[in-house]
């Protein structure tokens, strides 16, 4: 339909509006507090050498969890695309639950299993592996809470896009991986880099999970949102800002990456 | 979530057949699938489950007193009518903001349909700190209403943004214009036409958006937690209840109401996409 | 070409990690320009400190004058603040401690139920405290209302915080010492439930989930009292809060408690001397923890500091944490909890 141009202004305006009172006013607080005391102190409150190692904590375990969820996403997108199996409907449902479980639990259920009276956590003590406590227990709670994001992005596009050209390719003669490598994922990339962008996003802001099970060693387990916890209750109102502007733009860094990579066609005609 | 390629000829309903399993689906083969399965099962099934086994530890007396307490029950009737009203707004104000992100074309587009993932990105707690501080005591903006109901909507509203909108996205671009513009010349007016056109094609995507942000709003801790003031019986949303269980050494409750909130979680989520299959069914 | 997208991506993925391994290698501190506590990795032994959140400041000056000393010298250090029920609740779930400091007692005998902390802990001369502290109201600067009183706190339309006691030990002080001075130190329970039902019902808008929360809330919003502890609001105004403090006549004394877990190594128990001894208690002076150290305490008092309240009275007089606990701060039949239960019905909507 063609909105007339009164109608296609007041919508603009209401959708814009609800964006910039929920959205944009509440992030562009966080950068005008960052920055209202001058550049040099925001310099100086994230590389200071906690700071630092949460940095790059941070970034550890997003570039473990993201990858193995994409991997983990594209696999089960195509299984729940292109087949029918029994219990697709129940696992389906499942793969949402980590948007649905508070992360007070979240962390709960993890210590309930790998804490050293969980169900492997004493068998895993012995063999001298620390999960709870330590950076595995922090890549294993990222993981849990960034999981659906590919899957959730990539589906849709399977569907949509049907397989006759991956049939095609096998009445050409082409065996499953090279189909795979050559007609699936080119049609399908968009769908994986958004679902990865998510993913990253939703990884370095995780906060209640980790808090339970990092332990909040300093320097060890310490990821960058702890450290943004931390900074608030030591008063330290600016050093947080900077931290939470440092995580935001890791985020929007990733965000106008994809962007970028995102052929115009996509965004819609007017 | 985009669409890419178009189809080599007009794409039929994307309908799996049961039967043949050409040679270029080992790919996703029944060992892709066992492995994504086993992956889903230890990193997310193992943990829930220990949460509800634990949950029995006291036996189902304990687990029933647990769950009926007064403060269960009020933390649980608040909880699912707050993220109702979030969903419920959310389908609103996600369609309409994907409409805007579509249709129509302005200055700074790209810009903002980049932030709207922030959300995910933001520490909740830094989420929660913000809203307080403009929509608090000291509002700039004079808005103040902190610590009440609807504060714990407003920090809900702000991490569940995402969901509607980019579930609605996709399907508002790839949506076909022919019957919209054939519509037109026959003379019907806009509203009907977004009516009993484009809004049924929309549903499916709208109720999809609408029960993420539900599962999400139903879990959501930490900006609540900051906003709300955790007045029993009055602010106070199930996750922080258990949360408050677990530091009072009562773990066990804490399991219990968990695993209730799970299942009411998977309920909906499970309802959702059923709703979703009925209505694909009665496609044109 | 999407063999060249995925390679492209593998390898800024192995560039992103062995930039982590390499750069992530220890640095604890978060002072700007301070020094760092771990030691490096010619530590010879390294100590686990797991403390509640508010210390954090004293002990980033402490432990480096401790390295200072023969005993410290080759001795890293990692730490962990965080929630004192949360961070209990961690070590015995088996996060690893050397020394464990909390602010309430309750979190000290969970570790000990667990045999972690030996049961002799507080049988030392200083019965296992490092500091304590007494409750104290949290005022703006000037004390424009005239707080003086509890009495003071049930005045009309003056709005009180304090945290939620569910969720935040530090907040069980503040309620243990509204009832105790009501009920005269325990003699008269009724009049000091009443009180605090007074108290929680119509002055408390909101309980906030920690004590630093509770403070954040007090700074930034509209109330009138914060009640709180003697040395948070000392370390408030050193950190440039604008806020002011009054002392009650009639208020508990906060103990904070101390140990050495049973596997810790002997320079646990040499750093627990240390932070027991003169140099390390002058540093809690600073920031406003009364010590246990006597001659520091004299000194302190002489300076005109950490006057003692006439009517100052311990969790002993009250019963013990362990009755107090059940008591008052069972989450479903504890008496605090009825009256929680009630403040949220009489304003839910």
């Amino acid at each position: 339909m063609t909105v007339d141009r009164r109608w296609r202004i007041g919508l603009r305006v209401l959708g814009l509006g609800y964006l910039a009172l929920l959205l944009l006013v509440p992030v562009g607080l966080i950068f005008y507090r960052t920055f209202e005391h001058g550049l040099t102190g925001v310099w100086e409150s994230i590389t200071t050498p906690a700071a630092i190692h949460a940095f790059w904590l941070t970034i550890e375990v997003t570039a473990i969890a993201v990858p193995l969820n994409t991997l983990f996403g594209i696999v089960m997108a195509m299984a729940l695309a292109r087949g029918e199996w029994r219990g697709k409907g129940l696992v389906n449902a499942l793969i949402d639950l980590p948007f649905a479980v508070s992360p007070v639990v979240i962390g709960l259920s993890l210590i309930l299993v790998y804490g050293i009276d969980g169900w492997l956590g004493g068998a895993l003590a012995d063999a001298g592996i620390q999960v709870i406590f330590s950076v595995p227990g922090i890549v294993l709670a990222t993981i849990f809470v960034s999981l659906p994001f590919v899957v959730r992005e990539v589906t849709p596009v399977l569907k949509e896009i049907g397989d006759e050209q991956e049939q095609a390719a096998a009445t050409l003669g082409a065996g499953g991986w090279t189909t795979f490598r050559r007609v699936t994922l080119p049609s399908i990339r968009w769908g994986v880099a958004y679902g990865v962008v998510l993913s990253v996003a939703r990884c370095i802001g995780e906060f209640g999970a980790v808090s339970v099970v990092s332990g909040k060693i300093s320097g060890e387990t310490e990821t960058l949102t702890l450290l943004v916890e931390k900074r608030f209750a030591n008063f330290d109102l600016a050093g947080a800002y900077a931290a939470s502007a440092l995580l935001a733009l890791i985020a929007l860094g990733t965000l106008l990456a994809m962007t970028m990579i995102k052929p115009r066609r996509e965004e819609g005609d007017a | 979530m985009s669409a890419t390629s178009a189809p080599l000829a007009p794409a039929p309903p994307a309908r799996a057949s049961a039967g043949s399993r050409p040679a270029w689906r080992s790919a996703s083969g029944p060992l892709g699938l066992g492995v994504a399965t086993l992956w889903l099962s230890v990193i997310v099934l193992l943990p829930l489950s220990a949460v509800v086994v634990r949950s029995l530890d006291g036996g189902l007396g304990a687990f029933w007193d647990a769950v009926s307490s007064r403060q269960a029950l009020a933390a649980l009737r608040f909880t699912v009518l707050v993220s109702l009203a979030t969903a419920a707004i959310n389908v609103v104000g996600g369609t309409l903001i994907a409409w805007v992100l579509v249709r129509d074309q302005f200055p700074g587009k790209r810009i903002v349909n980049a932030l709207i993932d922030l959300p995910f990105a933001l520490p909740t707690i830094v989420a929660g700190l913000t809203l307080l501080t403009l929509y608090g005591p000291r509002s700039p903006v004079g808005i103040d209403i902190a610590f009440t109901q609807a504060a714990v909507l407003l920090a809900l509203l702000f991490v569940t943004l995402p969901f509607v909108i980019r579930s609605v996205q996709p399907v508002l671009i790839e949506l076909d214009r022919e019957m919209e513009e054939a519509a037109l010349s026959l003379g019907a007016r806009n509203l009907t036409i977004f009516r009993r056109i484009v809004l049924p094609n929309l549903v499916p995507a709208i109720l999809s958006g609408a029960a993420l942000a539900f599962a999400r709003a139903v879990g959501e801790f930490g900006s609540i937690v900051l906003i709300s003031g955790n007045i029993p019986f009055d602010t106070q949303v199930s996750s922080v209840y258990v949360f408050k269980l677990i530091e009072s050494d009562a773990p066990v409750s804490a399991a219990a109401v968990s695993t209730v909130l799970l299942l009411v979680s998977l309920g909906v989520l499970l309802g959702i996409r059923a709703l979703g299959h009925w209505g694909a069914r009665h496609d044109r | 070409m999407i063999s060249q997208h995925v390679r492209k991506t593998v390898l800024a993925l192995l560039a992103l990690v062995a930039l982590a391994v390499v750069a992530g290698c220890g640095g604890s501190s978060d002072e700007t320009g301070g020094s760092d506590v771990s030691g490096g990795g010619d530590a010879k032994t390294t100590l686990s400190l797991v403390a509640y959140s508010t210390p954090e400041v004293v002990y980033d000056e402490i432990i480096p004058d401790f390295q200072k000393t023969s005993e410290g010298s080759d001795v890293g250090f990692k730490t962990s603040y965080g929630a004192s029920g949360d961070q209990s609740r961690a070590v015995e779930a088996g996060l690893r401690a050397d020394v464990v400091t909390f602010s309430t007692e309750p979190d000290m005998t969970r570790l000990v139920d667990a045999g972690l902390v030996d049961p002799s802990w507080n049988g030392t001369p200083n019965r296992g405290l490092v500091t304590t502290s007494v409750v104290a109201f949290v005022v703006r600067n000037g004390n424009p209302k005239g707080i003086r009183t509890w009495d003071d706190l049930l005045r009309p339309g003056i709005k009180v915080l304090t945290p939620n006691p569910f969720s935040s030990g530090a907040a069980k002080w503040n309620l243990l010492a509204a009832y105790g001075q009501a009920s005269g130190g325990g003699r008269d329970p009724q009049a000091g439930l009443d009180y605090v039902r007074k108290l929680i019902v119509d002055h408390v808008p909101v309980q906030d989930k920690s004590g630093r929360e509770a403070l954040q809330n007090f700074v930034s919003g509209d109330a009138d009292v914060l009640l709180s502890y003697e040395y948070e609001a000392t370390t408030a105004q050193k950190k440039g809060e604008d806020v002011d403090y009054v002392l009650p006549d009639d208020t508990i004394k906060i103990n904070i408690d101390i140990a050495t877990t049973q596997d810790a190594p002997p320079a646990a128990q040499q750093f627990l001397d240390y932070v027991l001894s003169k140099p390390a208690q002058e540093h809690f002076v600073d920031w406003g923890y009364r010590p246990v150290n006597e001659e520091v305490l004299s000194a302190a008092k002489a300076r005109g500091l950490f006057p003692d309240p006439p009517g100052l009275f311990t969790i002993d007089d009250l019963g013990g944490w362990d009755s107090v606990n059940d008591e008052f701060f069972d989450i479903e039949n504890g008496s605090i909890a009825k009256i929680e239960e009630d403040a949220g019905v009489s304003t839910a909507k």
